[in-house]
């Protein structure tokens, strides 16, 4: 029985992905995404914390890029590259983990709301209409000023403000999938509400929550470094905190282009990686789920 | 000729000559229950606020206090002033009615009347916001209906590549980027456009100081309409698209109409109600990206008020400008849905 | 001289996985004031042919062979000229229950349309006309400020057929008319077309997968499978008689209104329609034909007389006429 299961995943997965691979874009998000992960993930190998220290930037201040410095350095002479690369970790760090929280928060209050209608469903709906029209950004920054600026606030923030968009799309799914006759089956044959959501809705709505993750990963990265700038941060280095570094020294007057353009482009590079790939999740995952309703 | 075979024809008669006052009172009892809602939102949005400032773990005032010398004392009085002090339930109370009042308290780094501060940033923000926002919402519905009328054209796979990447872009990088560039000058190339405040330090007057006023408004504008427009051009792009294959499009190709009249008289009226809902639903995006905007440029508005007050950081300054971009947006939702709904004939009577 | 003339029509869509034949090498004739039924299955090609007529496949599908309307190749037409014929001189009735009419505009604008578009009349006489047209299909004048989804699916079909009749037209175009009516409807529907077609003398191609329906209104049917046309005579011959067995199993069906699974796979007949891209060799309906032979398999019969005044294109058909 579970060897079938099992077997028959397998086969799903192998489908999956050859789906996958036609979709060009996404593979190149892919790449990157991997690549960027693993960057971060092996920096502390061959750097440390040191590379964002005022005190033992040792490189002229301002510098332009040259081969010593490839990416230039800031006002106090450390090194953009090395900095971009540090900085990787918090930013992706924070993006995840605000992106798991967001969808674990939706998914949640999504699969709630759409198997128990009734007035339950219904308030839960009501209050996730409520969190959605409200500014987020704004929001986000109202929270992570009142509970003080580090790494686990800011990630709270983004979560908290960012999820009623996923309970909205789980809802809907959960609703269509419980639609279906063998939940019918399911419900007469005695299962109960947690058999039913987390053996039948749960492996459904999962493919959805994949692709809404991705996307949702791009969101919160940019969502972390628009706080850093706005002065919300972690007090990490984080490409957002270089950014604001950037805006109070003057790099635009300064022509400091580089200070302004690396971490600009990193933030876009993996943004769109992710975007890239998410979106042709959704492409490969959508027929897949029209053709199993 | 055929006679009648609308076997309920008189009936539906009376009831056709009795549609018009019917529909419009559907449209006022759908405008009330959306008053209500909203102000059922509004009043969360008070208490939610009142809670948020004064519940979260951590001391506020401690918090807002971060980074300052201050005295046990110089805390004790804080907390008083801000009436910290009392119980819980008079301090709600006491919100709650200084809220309805439009008494929004006293700002700890101006020292002056939350609400005056307010009044005077609305117009800045007001004119940067609403232009910004005209613009966007014209360019990204044109060029996404020409994007999703001719999809799969080179021009459709600039114009969605263009907002993909504009989408992944953080406003504020992008605004450095502009003020750089066309604000600073890079290189040979001068400055185009100034990148600080609203105005001149030498405003001239008369016609000379509102072609001032607009030569500061550029960048700001400039950065906030390439964000949101991006949006809006999607999801008109796609809303088109589900328009496309649709019979009735067939109908009026097949009816001899030309391209563009088969787009502007069919597609595009259909395409156009759900997408304008869906712009003006998230006008929290946009406020958003004002904030952004605002801090960047300098722009003496609501945005960078709030800014203000959550870098000071200034409680009861963030509070106030907290609520009313709350209820604003709230308001603006509202309007937004019931405006959708007076106009689609489709839900008018549904 | 007949009024539409196809000559080896065919069209083929090209998708990125390859070429998709829809429709191959049709060939059929509608004289003026006669009326010719199209039956068959989903996917047979009965609408891509319609739609062929007036040119409003998408671009991706590539159009052969010669569509003579009044002597006129539709095909070679510059679009100024294809524009003026369209609606003007044929017209189309599509499944106006689903979304055949627009639904952010009144009744009354979307039957002036053409009117105004073809310069056929003043805003004023237009508004008369819609009036007049509105009467002949039994729906009061005031419905013309209603919009679609004020009306039920049997009035918006009658609705379609006001439109169509609006330019005076020469030949309609009917796909599907009573699709997703229930029966009641369905009857109504039909006698009102065929009086007003009778009665204004107009050509008309009515499209359905229903034989019965077709027997009933038309007076020549042609019987299509995987794109081409398998049997072509009088309709009540066609009907009681059928040579080809596909169109005995049409005929045998009766499908259910309002059941999709019905109007799929008619009664009596296994398997799927074929897959457009992967066509059976020899006859493409060997794989589901209940009195297929060996030579079925590789032996593709092209259409050939089968009785008086009858084509079909089947083997047996051959031997029943060497029979007879």
């Amino acid at each position: 029985m579970t060897s079938v299961a099992m077997a028959r995943r397998r086969l799903a997965l192998s489908r999956f992905w050859a789906d996958f691979r036609r979709q060009r874009a996404g593979v190149v998000g892919l790449v990157i995404l991997i690549v960027a992960v693993v960057l971060a993930l092996v920096a502390p190998l061959f750097i440390d914390e040191s590379v964002t220290s005022v005190v033992t930037g040792t490189g002229p201040k301002w510098a332009a890029p040259s081969l010593d410095y490839p990416f230039g350095t800031d006002e106090s002479g450390r090194s953009i590259l090395l900095m971009v690369w540090w900085g990787s970790r918090t930013s992706l760090l924070i993006g995840f983990l605000a992106a798991l929280l967001s969808i674990v928060i939706g998914m949640v209050v999504g699969i709630t709301a759409g198997h128990f209608r009734g007035w339950i469903g219904a308030s839960l709906m009501r209050v996730t209409d409520w969190f959605l029209v409200l500014p987020s950004l704004v929001t986000a920054m109202v929270l992570a000023a009142i509970l003080g600026g580090s790494t686990f606030t800011i990630i709270m923030a983004i979560g908290v403000t960012t999820w009623p968009t996923t309970a909205r799309l789980i809802r809907a799914q959960t609703l269509a999938v419980e639609a279906r006759p063998y939940i019918e089956r399911s419900k007469a044959l005695g299962g109960g509400h947690w058999h039913i959501t987390t053996r039948h809705v749960v492996p459904n709505v999962a493919p959805l929550l994949l692709a809404s993750t991705t996307l949702e990963v791009a969101s919160a990265i940019v969502t972390e470094s628009t706080l850093a700038f706005l002065g919300v941060s972690s007090n990490k280095t984080s490409w957002g905190t270089m950014l604001r570094g950037s805006y109070d020294w003057g790099a635009p007057t300064q022509g400091a282009w580089w200070y302004i353009l690396i971490p600009g482009l990193a933030i876009l590079a993996v943004v769109m990686a992710f975007m890239l790939a998410g979106r042709a999740l959704e492409a490969v995952l959508n027929p897949q789920l029209r053709r199993a309703s | 000729m055929t006679a009648p075979l609308d076997a309920l024809e008189p009936a539906a008669q009376a009831a056709g000559s009795a549609e018009e006052p019917q529909a419009r009172r559907g449209t006022l009892r759908y405008a009330l229950s959306k008053a209500a809602g909203a102000l059922f939102s509004i009043a969360m949005v008070i208490v939610g606020t009142f809670f948020l400032f004064r519940l979260l773990p951590g001391d506020p005032v401690r918090n807002l206090a971060q980074g300052r010398n201050m005295t046990p004392a110089q805390l004790d009085l804080e907390r008083h002033r801000l009436g910290l002090d009392k119980p819980l339930i008079d301090q709600f109370f006491d919100f709650v009615g200084d809220t309805l009042r439009l008494d929004l308290g006293t700002s700890y780094e101006y020292k002056r009347p939350v609400l005056d501060l307010i009044g005077e940033r609305l117009g800045p923000t007001l004119l940067l916001a609403g232009t910004g926002l005209v613009i966007a919402v014209s360019l990204g519905l044109w060029q996404g209906t020409h994007a999703g009328w001719r999809h799969g054209s080179r021009f459709d796979r600039f114009s969605t590549g263009a907002s993909l990447v504009l989408w992944s872009v953080p406003t504020f990088w992008l605004g450095l980027l502009l003020m750089m560039v066309l604000g600073v000058g890079i290189g040979p190339i001068p400055g185009l456009f100034p990148f600080r405040g609203i105005e001149s330090i030498d405003a001239p007057d008369g016609f000379a100081y509102v072609l001032d006023v607009a030569s500061h408004m550029v960048l700001p504008t400039l950065t906030l309409v390439a964000v949101v427009y991006a949006q809006y051009l999607l999801v008109m792009r796609s809303s088109l698209l589900e328009e496309v294959s649709q019979d009735y499009v067939t109908v009026a190709r097949a009816k001899g109409l030309r391209d563009d009249d088969v787009r502007k008289r069919h597609a595009v009226p259909n395409a156009l109600l759900p997408t304008v809902t869906l712009v003006f639903m998230r006008i929290g995006f946009v406020v958003g990206g004002a904030v952004t905007v605002e801090t960047i440029f300098t722009w003496p508005g609501l945005g960078q008020l709030f800014y203000e007050a959550v870098s000071v950081p200034d409680f009861t300054l963030m509070q106030g400008t907290f609520l009313l971009i709350t209820v604003a947006v709230i308001v603006m939702n509202t309007l937004a849905d019931v405006v959708y709904h007076m106009i689609d004939p489709r839900v008018r009577s549904a | 001289m007949s009024l539409l003339e196809l000559d080896d029509v065919s069209v083929t869509y090209r998708i990125a996985a390859g070429e998709v034949p829809a429709v191959r090498g049709v060939s059929l004739t509608l004289d003026s004031g006669a009326a010719l039924g199209v039956a068959g299955e989903s996917g047979s090609g009965k609408s891509t042919l319609a739609m062929a007529l007036l040119r409003l496949l998408p671009k991706d599908a590539r159009v052969g062979g010669r569509i003579l309307l009044d002597g006129d190749d539709v095909l070679t037409m510059r679009w100024g000229r294809m524009r003026a014929v369209r609606w003007a001189e044929a017209s189309i009735v599509f499944q106006g229950a689903q979304h055949g009419l627009n639904p952010v505009r009144k009744i009354g604008d979307q039957i002036a349309e053409p009117l105004l578009v073809h310069g056929l009349a003043k805003p004023d006489a237009a508004r008369r006309r819609v009036t007049e047209l509105l009467e002949q299909v039994g729906l009061p004048a005031w419905r013309a400020r209603s919009y679609p989804h004020e009306l039920s699916g049997g009035q918006r079909q009658r609705v379609m057929i006001a439109m169509a009749l609006a330019c005076s037209p020469r030949l309609i175009i009917a796909d599907e008319p009573t699709t997703a009516l229930d029966v009641m409807v369905q009857a109504q529907v039909l006698s009102l077309i065929k009086e007003l077609v009778a009665e204004h003398g107009i050509s008309l191609i009515m499209i359905s997968h229903d034989l019965s329906v077709l027997a009933d209104v038309c007076d020549q049917l042609a019987v299509m499978y995987a794109g081409r046309v398998v049997e072509h005579g009088p309709s009540r011959e066609v009907f009681h008689d059928a040579k080809h067995p596909y169109s005995k199993a049409l005929a045998a069906a009766f499908p259910t209104v309002g059941d999709p699974a019905s109007r799929m796979a008619p009664k009596g007949l296994g398997g799927d329609p074929p897959d457009p891209m992967h066509l059976p060799g020899g006859c493409s309906f060997h794989p589901r034909c209940p009195v297929a032979l060996d030579e079925c398999a590789t032996l593709d019969v092209a259409l050939w007389p089968a009785a008086p005044g009858r084509t079909a294109a089947c083997v047996h058909a051959r031997a029943n006429e060497e029979v007879s």
